[in-house]
């Protein structure tokens, strides 16, 4: 009966995926996460409803934006083609966003780390004046008045008593659940398919020159540099949590998968391409207090050396993930 | 063969939801104790202003300062309740998270439960809420996020909330805004009462449900080492050293007045 009810929620997805296919595990390999769901049993149930509330735009104050609006799928989860996103009523915030995936695996989130925890992220941009712009407890009772949650949450939770931790544990359910594990890099590593001339050429380049913050297998050491983008830093970055002088203009490396998806970037969106932005580490690094010592005067490469290397970070690129049914939009005609 | 995919996929779904509905530790009920070996004991909490009873909104008061102000909001978070005997903590209370609001006075009594009978003659909690919580994601009951009093940008919890108004304050409208938090590192907030009852005791027993009350006294955040002058200092809304300081002002705004066996 359970599951005859889940199914009349998004029966396309239902009818594809059997229900064990809402599992995590750990890609070969890969260390283990930092959420594990010890705390938040994964179910499809809670899977399906975090989903749901994923991309429902009544977790905004006018229920107009949702978290889809600005992380797409096919953008591997970030919003492409925007520097910055535009918010509640056309509002611009701050800062790029990010791909969502392998967020399991992260100790903290957002630009600056403010975020300590995958369960209370979705507070942040809910509360923020130029995104969502909600009260969670207006999401609450907004939620509360629809039956069709109601039954989401009695399904996956046991209960039609609808609070904000239960919200947030579905999400999470959802979220975490984003893993992207299988770009032709990942089918190479795992002995499935070969790689170019170039694109080896370019894995050689980025081991010696990008590795050491960019590392594999998650292509992030989730510390916080300046890779020496500004002299001023109009934005304080980590600092703007730490309070710290020494943490000022220096940001959450982010993970380079799906790097070919997600443009644009940098934390402000400045860079349109990926030529662009080995152009900034080759030729364009600037100096200040906070400079990050491994792109102090720049890394050298020489246009053939980009290429290869671009090449490679297209090779980082999941399309299994970005048109993985299971993650798509359930308001989606 | 549909049908069959079907049937598995009920008995995987009804297994899942079965292990969904396993509730937090913490939620689960206390340990069933044999009778007549545990009663209760109540903490009442008056919020004051130097000698005076908080009264929200009308009542004008005056910082150590010189400054007037008015408080419209003062909520806090106690936790980790312990009772003590001769120094030993003899009573530990499961999932000890209280938030205190001025405006909700059903807030200000705490009923603790399953207290072994005793004669206790200290208490000690904590202000705010550990650190481990505020690292640990969605939390429930009087720490969920709904209440208003964590911090979702600079994940934490705000451990007291003063707001009001002032004429020294150079805020908009006088504003004043303390948001207290700051859970680690040299501007943790977090601060542990200790407080033995001198000469008093506090008895539990089948037949005595003893009741201790507190004084809360709200002008200890603003003197006591550091006076705070409205006027500079007005509106704190993040973990840092200005909120720092005003912990430990009000690190001493607890004390026992007496005890009602």
């Amino acid at each position: 009966m359970v599951a005859m009810n889940a199914c009349e929620v998004d029966p396309i997805i239902k009818e594809e995926l059997p229900a064990n296919d809402i599992r995590f595990s750990v890609p070969q390999g890969w260390p283990q996460p930092v959420y594990d769901y010890s705390t938040n049993p994964l179910t499809t149930e809670g899977f399906v409803l975090g989903r749901k509330l994923f991309y429902d735009t009544r977790l905004s104050r006018n229920n107009t934006i949702s978290c889809g609006s600005c992380h797409q799928q096919f953008a591997a989860f970030s919003h492409l083609d925007h520097a910055v996103s535009h918010g509640i009523d056309g509002l611009l915030g701050t800062r790029n966003a990010p791909g969502l995936y392998n967020l399991n695996w992260h100790p903290s989130f957002m630009w600056d780390g403010g975020v300590n925890h995958l369960e209370v992220q979705p507070l942040a941009p809910i509360d923020n004046p130029v995104e969502m712009d909600e009260d969670i407890n207006n999401v609450v009772v907004k939620l509360q008045n629809d039956a069709d949650y109601r039954r989401l949450f009695r399904e996956a939770f046991g209960t039609e008593t609808i609070t904000t931790p239960l919200i947030l544990k579905a999400m999470a359910q959802f979220q975490g659940m984003l893993v992207s594990a299988n770009s032709k890099y990942d089918r190479y590593m795992r002995g499935e398919t070969s790689l170019s001339a170039s694109e080896l050429n370019g894995l050689n380049l980025f081991q010696q020159k990008c590795n050491s913050c960019h590392t594999a297998p998650l292509f992030s050491n989730f510390q916080y540099m300046n890779n020496g983008l500004d002299s001023v830093f109009a934005d304080a970055g980590r600092a703007r949590i730490t309070l710290l002088a020494a943490d000022s203009g220096t940001f959450k490396v982010p993970s380079l998968r799906n790097v070919g998806l997600t443009r644009q970037y940098m934390h402000d969106g400045r860079f349109n391409t990926l030529e662009q932005v080995l152009d900034h580490y080759s030729s364009g690094v600037v100096n200040s207090s906070t400079i990050s010592a491994g792109v102090v005067g720049g890394i050298p490469m020489t246009a053939q050396e980009k290429q290869d290397i671009i090449a490679f970070l297209k090779t980082l690129s999941d399309y299994s993930f970005i048109n993985d049914r299971r993650f798509a939009d359930p308001f989606a005609p | 063969m549909k049908t069959i995919k079907y049937f598995f996929l009920l008995a995987l779904t009804a297994s899942l939801v079965f292990t969904s509905c396993k509730k937090d530790p913490d939620e689960e009920p206390a340990p069933i104790t044999p009778a007549a070996t545990t009663g209760s004991l109540n903490l009442h909490f008056e919020n004051m202003v130097d000698t005076n009873a908080l009264v929200l909104n009308s009542q004008l008061y005056t910082n150590a300062n010189g400054d007037t102000f008015n408080v419209t909001k003062f909520d806090y978070y106690i936790s980790n309740i312990k009772l003590t005997k001769a120094g030993v903590v003899k009573y530990t209370e499961s999932n000890s998270y209280h938030l205190l609001k001025a405006s909700d006075l059903t807030t200000l009594d705490i009923a603790l439960s399953n207290v072994p009978f005793d004669t206790y003659d200290g208490i000690e909690f904590m202000i705010g809420v550990d650190s481990a919580r505020n690292v640990s994601g969605a939390q429930t009951g009087a720490l969920d996020p709904a209440n208003g009093m964590f911090w979702s940008w600079s994940s934490g919890y705000i451990m007291l909330k003063m707001e009001g108004t002032s004429p020294q304050s150079t805020s908009m409208g006088g504003a004043l805004t303390f948001h207290v938090g700051g859970f680690s590192g040299a501007n943790n907030t977090l601060k542990t009462v200790s407080s033995a009852f001198n000469a008093e005791t506090a008895i539990v027993s089948s037949s005595i449900t003893p009741e201790i009350h507190f004084a809360v006294d709200l002008s200890e955040m603003f003197k006591n080492p550091t006076t705070t002058n409205f006027a500079t200092t007005n509106m704190i809304h993040m973990p840092g050293a200005a909120a720092k300081t005003i912990a430990d002002n009000y690190a001493d705004m607890f004390s026992v007045e007496h005890i009602h066996n």
